[in-house]
């Protein structure tokens, strides 16, 4: 599913990620840890086509096709999301309007005809009512005063109606208490599919308590510096990234 | 010390002088010399002049365009048509055509309202601003619609359109006058003309006791000059909302002077220009304070594309006396382009000393920040952006009090996104 090669990025000429590899097989949850500063949220944004960042080697490769070229949204609409650590806030704009405008986008992306409104109103209260969203919510503006646990279950019910085929979580459980962190996890782990691949990016290992990785990839000084199956996480909870510090932490 | 203007006229001001005369030829008027006499004064206004600083009218009216002649039945006939397809706000339609109220196009007026065919008499003053001076001095006509006391009028819609033809220039008054304890809306909408049209106008509000009003003006079509004066008055208690929206016009001059005579009244006044292409719009406001207790609130946003010049003055007055006078003022702006400007000049003015007054203005451009949430799930970038310029300018809508005037300004504003979306390389 999701191939990167040698991939080297900088921003504002400061090196982040140095050539960096990491293959993310179809319907495989990925979990990808390591200390501060080592260029997680880097990776997560690089994938999304976030600006800014300068790209001066390597590749990332969807299904075979190298995606670094494509804008976000047509990144999203091969399948492309990202969780963000910290959702943005759009004054304005109401929840749910911004819901159906980013969901029909990418259907008119893929060649398929807009959801009609019965039918997206549908899908959106059935999903908000499983992350526990007030349907009040959803006419407020998009993030605009959410709580820091609404905004990860925002991000969550998008992730659920835009059905992704690679899901990036960059640090969800970030700012999360255990009751806020139980029922994003169970949202995410309702959308576990094997057609579905997930990249979990975390520093603690708490998240993966309750999503259980195939995987574990530490990284550490901008690459992929060991991967192992869940029992890393667990070695990495006991001993610290001391073994992995960055010099720059 | 005496000001001389030792610059000499030009030919759009020599034009000026023997429209003048030929008008006040047919029709002469004390009046209308004093308002001449003021203009040529002034002269046209260029950037030495304070309120004129970032639009200089003399530098860019190359000349004054012939006035546009009354219109003849089949002009009229011809506007009945194309008014049809424009669709009514609800309440009455008034038609101001070329300059002149037109009771053959217009509804008759509603129960407690009175609609004359000619403004009134104005009023002149010394140091009155020069354009709105020309515009009293030149004016063609226009009405006065008055609303009893104590009435509440239903919507009132004034529409300001052109015959179709060559270029021409009107210059009309609108005088809006509401009793005691009365209240309106007024929805005044200039449609209708292209580049080749010089149009001046004045709408002139004078708010009895308790009065409350609301006025929205949508500078929808091509006008290549728009000259807007509203000066409106309020008594205590009176209440005005007024809105100017912008979406057209190559140069608009929109300028307001509201003086709160009595003691708490409360005004605000706010807007929302689109500015594309070489268009120039300004939004120059003097609002003095003259009695205690009032309270004036203004918010303007801009969004400028393009090579588009956008201007805010506001200046706030509060005269002596005038204590516990509550105001703020903002400014916001969206630039989309590094050749778009905006320039923007907040002013206080307070010779009272128990007084809240504030303002703020801000530019910038759209947060990319927003952008690449938007894009990421899926927008592509143009309606990304056009769903936040939407989100911007609708917030300054949204003060809009009548639903249905919000909505129209609302899908102009939607229209002229798409328009940009659909024009801008992505």
């Amino acid at each position: 599913m999701l191939e990167i090669k040698n991939l080297s990025v900088e921003i504002k000429g400061k090196p982040i990620l140095d050539g960096l590899n990491l293959s993310v097989a179809t319907g495989e949850v990925a979990a990808l840890m390591g200390p501060n500063g080592s260029g997680k949220s880097t990776l997560s944004y690089v994938i999304a086509g976030k600006p800014d960042y300068v790209v001066t080697s390597g590749e990332i490769r969807l299904d075979g096709e190298n995606i670094l070229e494509l804008e976000p949204d047509a990144r999203a609409a091969r399948g492309v999301f990202l969780a963000f650590q910290y959702p943005i806030e759009i004054p304005g704009v109401a929840t749910m309007t911004f819901l159906k405008a980013s969901l029909n986008a990418q259907r008119r992306a893929r060649g398929e005809a807009d959801l009609t409104t019965p039918d997206f109103m549908r899908t959106v209260r059935g999903a908000a009512q499983n992350l526990k969203i007030d349907p009040d919510m959803l006419k407020r503006p998009l993030n605009v005063g959410f709580s820091g646990g609404e905004k990860k279950r925002m991000e969550v019910l998008q992730m659920t109606l835009l059905a992704p085929r690679l899901a990036v979580l960059d640090e969800t459980d970030s700012g999360l208490d255990i009751d806020a962190l139980r029922i994003v996890a169970e949202g995410v782990n309702a959308l576990r599919d094997p057609k579905r691949s997930f990249l979990v990016i975390t520093h603690y290992q708490r998240l993966l308590e309750y999503i259980k990785p195939d995987v574990v990839h530490v990284m550490a000084k901008g690459r992929i510096v060991k991967s192992g199956g869940p029992e890393l996480a667990l070695e990495l909870e006991r001993n610290g990234y001391r073994d992995y510090a960055s010099e720059a932490a | 010390m005496t000001m001389h203007r030792a610059i000499a006229k030009t030919a759009a001001e020599t034009r000026l002088a023997e429209q003048f005369s030929a008008l006040r030829g047919a029709a002469p008027s004390l009046w209308r010399d004093a308002a001449f006499r003021r203009f040529e004064e002034a002269g046209l206004p260029t950037r030495r002049v304070e309120a004129w600083h970032y639009t200089d009218l003399r530098a860019a009216l190359a000349s004054a365009a012939p006035l546009a002649k009354a219109p003849d039945a089949a002009a009229i006939e011809a506007a009945r048509r194309s008014l049809a397809s424009l669709a009514r706000a609800g309440g009455t339609r008034l038609v101001v055509l070329d300059g002149r109220f037109v009771a053959a196009l217009s509804d008759a007026p509603p129960a407690g309202v009175a609609v004359v065919p000619s403004a009134p008499e104005a009023p002149t003053f010394s140091d009155v601003d020069a354009m709105l001076a020309l515009n009293v001095a030149l004016t063609l006509g226009g009405c006065a619609i008055t609303i009893e006391p104590g009435r509440r009028a239903p919507l009132i819609e004034i529409v300001h359109c052109f015959s179709a033809g060559a270029p021409e220039a009107v210059y009309s008054r609108l005088a809006i006058a509401l009793g005691v304890g009365a209240r309106a809306s007024f929805f005044e909408r200039f449609v209708g003309t292209g580049p080749g049209a010089q149009r001046h106008v004045s709408t002139w509000i004078s708010l009895a006791p308790d009065a409350k009003a609301a006025h929205v003006a949508s500078i929808e079509d091509g006008a290549g000059l728009h000259v807007e004066s509203q000066v409106a008055n309020l008594a205590e208690r009176a209440e005005l909302d007024a809105f100017g929206f912008v979406c057209g016009g190559g140069l608009v001059r929109r300028q307001v002077f509201a003086t709160l005579a009595g003691e708490e009244a409360r005004i605000a006044l706010d807007g929302l220009a689109l500015i594309d292409g070489r268009r120039h719009a300004d939004t120059t406001l003097e609002v003095v304070h003259a009695a205690p207790r009032g309270q004036s609130r203004e918010l303007f946003k801009h969004i400028v594309a393009d090579e588009g010049i956008g201007v805010f003055q506001g200046k706030v007055i509060v005269r002596p006396g005038a204590q516990k006078t509550d105001g703020a003022m903002k400014s916001q702006a969206i630039l989309l382009s590094p050749h778009a400007a905006m320039n923007n000049k907040p002013e206080l003015e307070i010779l009272a000393d128990d007084v809240v007054c504030g303002h703020g203005a801000t530019v910038g451009a759209l947060d990319p920040e927003q952008v690449f949430y938007l894009q990421a799930r899926g927008l592509p970038r143009n309606e990304a952006e056009a769903m936040l310029l939407e989100a911007f300018g609708a917030e300054a809508i949204a003060r809009v009090a009548e639903p249905e005037l919000a909505e129209i300004l609302l899908s102009m504003t939607r229209a002229w996104l798409a328009r940009r979306a659909g024009a801008a390389p992505t």
